[in-house]
């Protein structure tokens, strides 16, 4: 049954009435899975100004260094599983992935275990934060299972090799689906099929034509194709005029990144994993950053927005803009800056100026 | 790959993936010289580097054959809703045109013509309208010609 808190009691809830706006009476348990290197760092970053915010999170840590299991396959730990199968919600760090011999990516792992089929990235120019792009303001929504990257090659003849490209009907109306259900729910105005179908007639023609499918029953959102060359040559000549982007899994690897670039790299840019039975893991894409491990130096800057992303997704909007508000003003101020952001803050520091705005937003 | 930079010797190579390129190059694409690629990723990233230098009306390309053939081209459209108007831009055209005289080794009237060219452009008097003025392909090819014969 649910336990509700209110202020400091304890209420059951037949005896609470909860209006749309009450959500945050129920306290949700999310797995945490802190990763590597500044992973610990950012994750303790994370959950303190999630406290000073007084986000309704309870977290759950758990480790996903991958094991061998029965079969002698790898696969991450039972626990690992199931947490975030009974949470369904996850916040990552960064995983290194060991250089073990027949070692899988750990990023891959995660993705086949629980069906992670769509990477949401949102890129919003930060304040504060000077890059030669100011109007960003754009998402990219990745199919992450197939396409390009179903890892089905084979050698014809010496020196001639064929590599699949895989797109399914189903894997298409799936992230269609998605898309427009994402600019629905966050209010975006257009959503943009990028892929090279005019080359590419088969695979990508199915893909495209199971967007415009979709579309049909989105109405209200405007729906437009462009070609990947195309979406290239303007992306860097003028973001503004992109909105919610949805492609393939190749073209989604490429664009995500460069759509990063933009706002200033995967420092500072936040990450969703859509999985199928509503899992949904939020990450920061950067690496580990080994040479600063444990140091306090580190920017949390990406793993927040990250969790920020996650607040919304679970309808914790108040709290999402509280907390995103907070570390927009922090960075904007430019008095308190991690390293990477061109000040010499710790990122205790940093935190604390977070913390210190957050609470003072009551 | 690796192959033929162990016989190139000094010539460095590296590779890195397509989307750390992509990234690497909006934030900072001065840190890239010669980029080498398979058909997709040089579709894609050959159009997001014209980007960065202000698009197809002022990228040159070549393209290179078996059998010693070499054909350069503009890579933007017909324009047909300013055609025959004299009002097109024709660098593309032209710096492919200097491309094609440095792969005939004419290097001298290569840079004579390049000069001239970005000269008019930074001069800023005599620009066509996609480069943000408003005269017409006659007077900015007039004005090339004019610094070219300056030269001599």
């Amino acid at each position: 049954y649910t336990i509700l808190f209110w202020g400091n009691k304890v209420v059951h809830k037949d005896q609470f009435y909860l209006s749309e706006r009450q959500v945050f009476g129920r306290i949700q348990t999310v797995t945490l899975i802190p990763g590597d290197g500044i992973g610990p760092e950012i994750s303790t970053a994370v959950m303190k100004i999630f406290e000073a915010a007084k986000a309704p999170i309870q977290w759950e840590e758990r480790n996903v260094t991958a094991i061998k299991g029965p079969g002698g396959r790898w696969m991450i730990p039972p626990e690992a599983k199931e947490s975030m199968n009974k949470n369904k919600i996850g916040l990552k760090g960064p995983l290194k992935t060991p250089i073990a011999a027949g070692h899988p990516s750990m990023n891959l792992l995660l993705r086949k275990t629980f069906d992670l089929y769509a990477n949401v990235r949102p890129c919003v120019s930060i304040e504060g934060y000077k890059t030669p792009y100011t109007d960003v303001d754009l998402v990219t929504i990745r199919e992450n299972t197939e396409g390009e990257y179903s890892g089905i090659e084979h050698l014809i003849v010496d020196g001639v090799v064929q590599s699949i490209k895989l797109i399914t009907e189903d894997a298409s109306r799936r992230i269609a689906e998605y898309a427009f259900e994402y600019a629905r729910n966050n209010q975006r105005t257009s959503v943009t099929a990028v892929h090279k179908a005019n080359i590419m007639r088969m695979s990508d023609g199915l893909f495209l034509r199971k967007c415009r499918e979709v579309a049909e029953n989105f109405k209200d959102v405007k729906f437009t194709e462009m070609y990947l060359d195309t979406v290239c040559l303007n992306m860097v000549q003028d973001p503004s005029h992109f909105d919610v982007l949805v492609m393939p899994n190749l073209y989604g690897d490429i664009l995500s990144d460069l759509c990063a670039g933009l706002i200033g790299g995967l420092g500072v840019t936040p990450s969703g994993n859509i999985g199928a039975n509503g899992v949904a893991i939020f990450e920061s894409v950067h690496g580990t950053a080994p040479d600063i491990a444990g140091k306090d130096l580190a920017n949390p800057t990406a793993l927040l927005l990250s969790a920020v992303m996650m607040l919304r997704h679970m309808g914790l909007h108040g709290h999402a803009k509280k907390i995103e508000t907070a570390c927009f003003d922090t960075i904007r101020d430019e008095k308190v800056l991690t390293k990477d952001l061109g000040g010499n803050a710790k990122c205790s520091e940093f935190t604390a100026d977070i913390c210190r705005r957050v609470q003072d937003m009551d | 790959l690796a192959d033929v930079s162990h016989v190139m010797g000094a010539i460095k190579t590296q590779s890195p993936l397509p989307r750390t390129f992509s990234r690497g190059m909006v934030q900072d694409p001065s840190h890239f010289d010669v980029l080498v690629m398979p058909n997709l990723y040089g579709d894609i990233l050959s159009d997001l580097c014209a980007g960065l230098i202000g698009g197809l009306g002022v990228t040159p390309s070549g393209n290179i054959g078996a059998n010693g053939v070499a054909i350069f081209e503009s890579v933007h459209g017909t324009a047909p809703d300013i055609a025959g108007k004299d009002l097109a831009n024709p660098t593309a055209l032209l710096l492919s045109a200097v491309m094609m005289l440095r792969h005939m080794g004419l290097h001298g009237h290569a840079k004579k013509i390049e000069t001239a060219c970005f000269d008019t452009i930074r001069d800023e008097k005599v620009l066509t309208k996609d480069l943000g003025g408003n005269a017409k392909c006659s007077e900015f090819t007039a004005d090339i010609c004019r610094r070219v014969q300056d030269m001599d």
